[in-house]
């Protein structure tokens, strides 16, 4: 199964005016793997479809915040 | 023709009254990549898009509709009970005095919105590639929205909607295919 | 403030129960439009719609009308302009 989150680091300038933030992330949700959808796919239930936006688990890529607890101390 | 159902898709809650999550929602309200700009782009494809993917171009167009709805009741939730004070401190001063508490067609930065965000080029493949990507830059919007969003209630309503733009992504992917005509000849569906 | 017209607990669940079939048919819709040819799938959509409709009516009976036009029955006084609408819930 793939990763839906990859990161890269970009290029940091000992003149860089504020401190790396450290790597940078990009989503890569399932539509980007799945191809052609196959016919019989495992689903959800009609209530549990609802609750993840789609009725195949297969299409399911959830997303958080990426920089949750990464704040910079103030 | 179309007809209203009253009901939401989605049951979009919020939990906390912070007017500044309105500033950002109506991004997807009237901006490039919004929900209205999706309909209009879609529905307005199909005339002119091979026969094969006309039935999905409408049906996606018309979910679009839906979704509109959704974040127009999150805008509307955050901001009916606001005071013009509150409004103000949230960023929202300038359209208040433009537009009072009333929704309007426009981008997180104010300006309006604009049928130059409806692309649409009449070639099949140039049409869905642009689909393609219309979904993934809705996609991208709702994830900085999450980011900047502390109310779990109103993330798990983006979230639907940011799911809701993977699907309609696989689907035009599957759309490309299908008028490439090589679909049928690798497999039986 | 309490209101008169307020709706019941029960709406919600109630109609969280159509909108959960109801996307349903909505992915199924979709994926037809991509996938004609699946007959499995066909076949739930039709079984999917069918549970819609009886939802659909037994709400109505107790909320009363969901769709525009002609689509659904309303008892008297006309019930389509009641409150609440869906961005007031």
């Amino acid at each position: 199964m793939p990763t839906y989150r990859k990161w890269f680091q970009p290029y940091v300038s000992p003149f860089d005016p504020c401190p790396p933030l450290g790597p940078v992330p990009y989503e890569t949700p399932a539509q980007l793997y799945l191809g052609f959808q196959r016919p019989g796919m495992p689903q959800f239930s009609p209530f549990q479809s609802l609750s993840h936006g789609t009725l195949w688990p297969a299409l399911y890529t959830p997303y958080t915040d990426p920089y949750r607890g990464k704040r910079r101390p103030a | 023709m179309w007809y209203y159902e009253k009901k939401l898709q989605y049951p979009v809650r919020v939990g906390t009254c912070n007017p500044k999550l309105a500033k950002f929602l109506i991004e997807q309200y009237g901006g490039s990549d919004g929900e209205l700009a999706a309909a209009l782009r879609y529905l307005n494809q199909r005339y002119t898009i091979p026969d094969q993917v006309i039935g999905l171009l409408n049906d996606i167009g018309t979910e679009e509709f839906a979704h509109l709805e959704m974040i127009a009741t999150m805008v509307y939730k955050l901001t009916k009970d606001a005071t013009p004070e509150e409004l103000k401190e949230a960023g929202l001063g300038a359209h208040y005095v433009n537009h009072g508490k009333s929704l309007f067609y426009e981008n997180a930065a104010g300006a309006n919105f604009t049928a130059s965000y409806i692309a649409s080029k009449g070639d099949p493949i140039t049409d869905l590639y642009e689909d393609i990507a219309a979904e993934e830059k809705a996609r991208a919007t709702y994830q900085w929205i999450i980011n900047l969003s502390d109310d779990p209630m109103l993330n798990d309503g983006l979230n639907f909607l940011r799911q809701r733009e993977i699907v309609h992504s696989q689907r035009f992917r599957e759309a490309v295919e299908i008028i490439k005509e090589e679909q049928g000849k690798k497999k039986i569906f | 403030m309490t209101q008169e017209n307020r709706v019941p607990e029960s709406y919600y669940t109630d109609l969280k129960a159509i909108q959960a079939i109801d996307f349903t048919l909505v992915e199924l819709t979709l994926y037809l439009d991509t996938h004609p040819n699946d007959f499995e799938a066909l076949r739930q959509f039709n079984s999917a719609a069918r549970k819609s409709k009886a939802l659909r009516s037994s709400f109505e009976r107790r909320y009363g009308p969901l769709r525009q036009f002609g689509h659904s029955y309303s008892a008297y006084p006309w019930q389509w302009i009641k409150t609440p609408w869906p961005w007031q819930v």
